[in-house]
Order: C-alpha cells, then structure tokens, then sequence
C-alpha cells in the first residue's frame, strides 16, 4: 500500500513538473510572439522615419550650397554645378492641377453612377473594371501615352487647340507654339486618368454612408434624383469627398513612370501648357543614374525631399478629412 | 409648369453626365488594353522566354528580364509579408487601442501613399551608396518597403473583422495567446491576408521608379543578387524610350506580359475576398 502510495506521489510529481514546463514553454512562446510583432511595429515606424532621415541627410550638401534659393531658382545646370527646383516644382504642381480639373468631376460622376443609377447586377462588375484601371502599372499609361495618346493629340487635338485660341488673350499663350504631342497638358491627362480611380472610389466608399432614410425623405419632398444628389448626399458627405480628393492629389503629385514618358524632359518653366517641361519626379528617374558629382546627385535627393514632403502634408490631410468622416458616421 | 420642366432638364442632363463619366473611365480601360493586345502579341514569340535582350535592332527575347523580376518580386515580397503581418498582428491583436497602433496606422497610411520614387532614394541612401555599386538585393529591400505597408493594411483590416467570441471561445479552453492568434485568427482571416499578399505582389510587380536607381538593369542574363539585376519594367523604360523599332516591340510585349500578370493577380484576390467567410 505504501508504495503504490508513494508511486503515486512521484507520478503526481512528475506530472506537475511536465505542467509546469509546457505553461513555461507557453508563456515564453506567448511573450516572444508579442515582442515579435510589438518590434514589427515599431519596425515599420523606424522605416518611415529612416526614409524621412536618409531624405534629410542626403540633401544636406545642396541645402549647405544654395540655401532656401533652390526653392525659388529655375536655373538647372549641370556644367555650371547650379541647381533649382522651381521648373520641376512648377511642372509637378500644373501636371496635377490639370489632372485634378478632369479627374474630380468625372470620379464623382462615376461615384454617383455607381451608387445611384446603376442596376445592382452592373454595380460590382462596373466598379470592379474602373477599380481595375488603378491596378494596371504605371508604366504602362507611360508607354500608352508615348505612342498612342501623345501621337493622337499632336495630330488632331492640339493643332485645333492652338488655331481656336489663337485670339484669346490668356488662352493664346497658354496653347501655345508647336504641337509636340508631348508636354505639361499629355502628362496632366494621363494623371487624369490614373487618379480617376482613387476619387471614385473613395467617393463611392463616402456616397455609400449617406443613411436611405435621408434619402428618401428627400425624394418623399418631389426632389429629383439630381437634386437629392446635389442637396442632400453631396452636402452630406463633403468631408469625405474631399478627402478622396487629396488623396488623387497625392497620387499624381508623386507619379513618375507616366510622366517621364510623355512629359518631355525640359529643365525650364513653358509659359505653353502644350509645351514640354518636366516634374520632380521625372527629374529624378530621369537623371539620376546619370548625376556625376555630390552636389547634382544632393541636388536631386533634395527634390525628392520637396517632392516627399509635399505628399505627406496633402496626404496627412486626406487621412485627416476621412478619419473624421469615419468617426461622424460610427 | 415651367419650373418642373427645367428641373427635370437639369436632372437629365447631370444623370447624362455621370453616365457619360462611366463611359469615359471604360473607355480608357478598354482603349489601353487593346492597344496593348494588339502591339504586344504580334511580339510573343517562343524566343521572348527563351533569348535575353537583344543589343539596338536585332532580334531577342526578355528571358533576363522575366528571371530578374521574379527573383526581385519574390524576394521583395518574401521580406516584406512576415514584417507587415507581425506589425498588423500587434495593431489587431494586442495593441488594439494603444498610441502606438494610432501612430503606426497614420505612419502606414502614408507610406501607402508615398511616392515609389522616394523609397528608391531611401535605399539608395541604405544600402546603393553603402555597397557601392546597385545590386538586385537592393531592388528586393526597396519592393519590400512598398509590400509592408499593404500588407499591414489587409492584415490588421481583416483580423479586426475576425469576431472576438471566437478568441474568447479559445481562451475559455486555456490556449495561450500566441495560439489563439496563430490558429484561430489566422486562420479565420485565411482568405483575406492571401488577397493582401496577392495584392502587394501586383502592386510591386509593376513598380518602375524605385528600381531604376537600385537594381539598376543589366542586358545580360544574372542570378546574382549583389550585381545589377534586369527587370521587365526598367527594360521597358529603356526599350519604349529608344528610337528603335525591335525594342520598342519588345517593350510592348513585356509591357503586356505584366498587365496581363497584374490584372491576374487582381482579379484573383478579388474573387478570393469575396469568398471568404470575413465577409
């Protein structure tokens, strides 16, 4: 008796200690796995904040050398070891306002399509294609653009362009000089086309919130399907539109294969949006590679800091606009 | 009666509108695809996957290309998915109200967005200058830079959806956390973390801009990681922007090849998302 006694007590012993280790090994495994993806999260702050430094410290050469100059001189030149940011600045902010002019209301137009008008059956399949338009890589809008819209309109839209304003005042310099095909305005409506699928998605996400009841009181009024739009969704949802609309913004001001392409690589400020004339980040694709020299290559890290830098506070605010439409509407 | 009838005009013409916007973004859709069928297929070829890249107007294929891709691609995403999951795991699982997960969630959302081109200055920066020469790893590290911030998105997004009764039902039976997380989260949220992965390869597979200053390109067929590495799309930078006809072809084609992959890839996780049990 005493010895089974005893026999069991080892037993309990040994199964206590075989306890004991496995919630050990648990606990352990428990805690590594939460450093792990504590680490993998702060890991991905450092990232950012590693880009933002290696931005920063790679400009300091061209930032010693010209100073806040580099912001407001258009002089880009190599031979002489000058640099400026203006004509590329001047080139990424009118490719993307021309780009926003046409994108902003066709997305919204698309947006109110697809949650007003469309048959429900049409709706995924519609809002699958046009989604489908921001997957397609940018390279390829650039190569479309080279050999078939640029040609296209260095044929038939710009020579009419150039001949109807010949004889309006702003007009007439703006549409100016030969038609090269590609230029300011080419580049502009590729981005057009690009961003087209961020405003409207965005804006669709946003149409999407607007409560049925508000609705339908206002078709219950005798409100058109227009006036329900243009009174009732849109005031209702305009944080959230706008939102989607800088978030476009950001995608077109950091565009770059598309543009290299077609936007014809001139270091100077065209007074003629037909003209060619380049972008920040085309400056850079393009030149890049080629740049001899500290102060060419700090030169164009320091675009790449402007270019990062003006993203981040269009994009911060996109966040801004749709995290307070979230919080509205939970 | 004349009220009603401009109100109906006004409302004709502005639904005509949104129409005619549809009919626009299809257009273009439609319109780049089939010039892209149509210039690219007449230069798939056998050769295409069998020969490298030809020297200036002679016959080649893309084989270097193609292989440099899918090695830059797959290691690219094959760093950034385990980082980006580990992250959006902490922001789903453990942190879920912390500042961190606030700050992480914003930073993320940034860099979502960010400009491709700068993060190839920032790896150039890293490790282009520290090497001293451009190298196909470092084509991978800045893919992997872009991969990370789609995948923590899909990967917190789709374990937040994951029902917390679920977690509870496996914590009420003494498994630890680590194991709720790995086999009842995950595996709950199967289908959506595929369709990020998926996401992310087609997002990377068509990345230009940050390759071109740090895989650089190479005419020549490489498996080296730590030399220049050629990838379709810098060699159809190159070839779509030289005056002659024979690359310019070639651009075309390999510029169908990765549409056709991207959409692919897109169209997958679509219908992947659709599926899963998260929705």
């Amino acid at each position: 008796m005493a010895d089974i006694a005893v026999k069991g007590g080892q037993v309990a012993y040994e199964d206590a200690a075989r306890r004991a280790r496995a919630l050990s090994g648990f606990k352990f495994r428990d805690t590594t796995f939460h450093w792990l993806t504590f680490g993998a999260a702060v890991a991905v702050l450092l990232i950012l904040g590693g880009v933002i430094a290696s931005l920063i410290y790679g400009s300091l050469p061209a930032i010693r050398a010209f100073g806040l100059g580099f912001l407001v001189s258009n002089v880009w030149n190599p031979a002489t070891d000058h640099y400026g940011a203006l004509a590329a600045v001047y080139g990424t902010v009118v490719t993307s306002f021309i780009a926003m002019i046409i994108a902003v209301p066709i997305g919204l137009g698309v947006a109110i399509f697809l949650t007003e008008l469309c048959p429900h059956a049409l709706r995924r399949p519609i809002g699958t294609a046009i989604e489908l338009l921001a997957g397609i890589p940018s390279i390829i809008y650039g190569i479309w653009g080279l050999f078939v819209l640029g040609p296209f309109l260095q044929q038939y839209i710009q020579p009419a362009l150039i001949k109807a304003f010949a004889n309006i005042p702003v007009l007439s310099t703006l549409f100016a000089g030969p038609p090269y095909g590609i230029g300011l305005l080419t580049a502009g409506l590729i981005l057009a086309i690009m961003v087209l699928p961020f405003v409207s998605a965005v804006a669709r996400d946003v149409f999407d919130t607007v409560p049925p009841l508000l609705k339908e009181a206002g078709y219950g009024m005798g409100y058109t399907t227009w006036e329900v739009i243009r009174n009732i969704v849109i005031p209702y949802t305009r944080v959230g539109v706008l939102g989607g609309v800088m978030l476009g913004l950001g995608r077109a001001l950091g565009e770059t294969m598309a543009v290299t392409f077609v936007i014809g690589n001139a270091d100077v400020i065209p007074t003629s949006l037909l003209a060619p004339g380049t972008t920040i980040s085309a400056a850079i694709a393009n030149e890049f590679t080629e740049a001899v020299g500290d102060l060419y290559t700090s030169s164009l890290i320091e675009l790449g800091l402007i270019l990062f830098v003006i993203t981040f506070i269009v994009l911060a605010i996109s966040r801004f606009m749709l995290m307070r439409l979230e919080r509205q509407g939970g | 009666m004349a009220l009603y009838d401009s109100r109906k005009r006004a409302n004709a013409v502005w639904l005509g509108l949104c129409y005619a916007s549809v009919v626009f973004g299809l257009f273009f859709l439609v319109l780049i695809l089939i010039t892209l069928l149509w210039n690219g297929f007449s230069g798939l070829s056998v050769a295409v996957f069998t020969q490298n890249t030809p020297p200036p107007d002679s016959a080649g294929g893309l084989l270097n290309a193609i292989v440099g891709s899918l090695i830059i691609t797959i290691l690219g995403v094959a760093i950034g998915t385990p980082l980006g999951m580990l992250a959006g795991t902490y922001m789903a699982e453990y942190g879920r109200n912390t500042k961190l997960t606030q700050v992480v969630r914003f930073i993320n959302d940034i860099l979502l967005s960010a400009p491709s081109i700068v993060i190839g200055l920032f790896i150039y920066q890293v490790m282009v200058t520290r090497m001293g020469h451009f190298s196909g790893i470092a084509g991978a590290a800045a893919l992997a830079v872009i991969v990370i911030p789609i995948v923590v998105r899909t990967t917190e997004n789709m374990l937040l959806l994951v029902p917390g009764a679920l977690r509870e039902a496996a914590s009420a039976l003494g498994l630890p956390r680590a194991t709720v997380v790995a086999k009842i989260a995950y595996k709950a949220a199967r289908a959506g973390l595929i369709t990020g992965v998926l996401l992310a390869i087609a997002r990377v597979s068509g990345e230009t801009a940050p390759l071109l200053f740090t895989a650089l390109n190479n005419q020549f067929y490489s498996t080296d990681l730590n030399a220049p590495m050629a990838s379709l799309p810098a060699i159809i930078f190159q070839f779509a922007m030289s005056p002659y006809k024979a690359w310019q072809g070639l651009a075309w084609t390999g510029a169908l090849l990765i549409t056709l992959a991207v959409l692919g890839l897109s169209i997958l996780a679509r219908t992947l998302s659709s599926q899963g049990p998260s929705r």
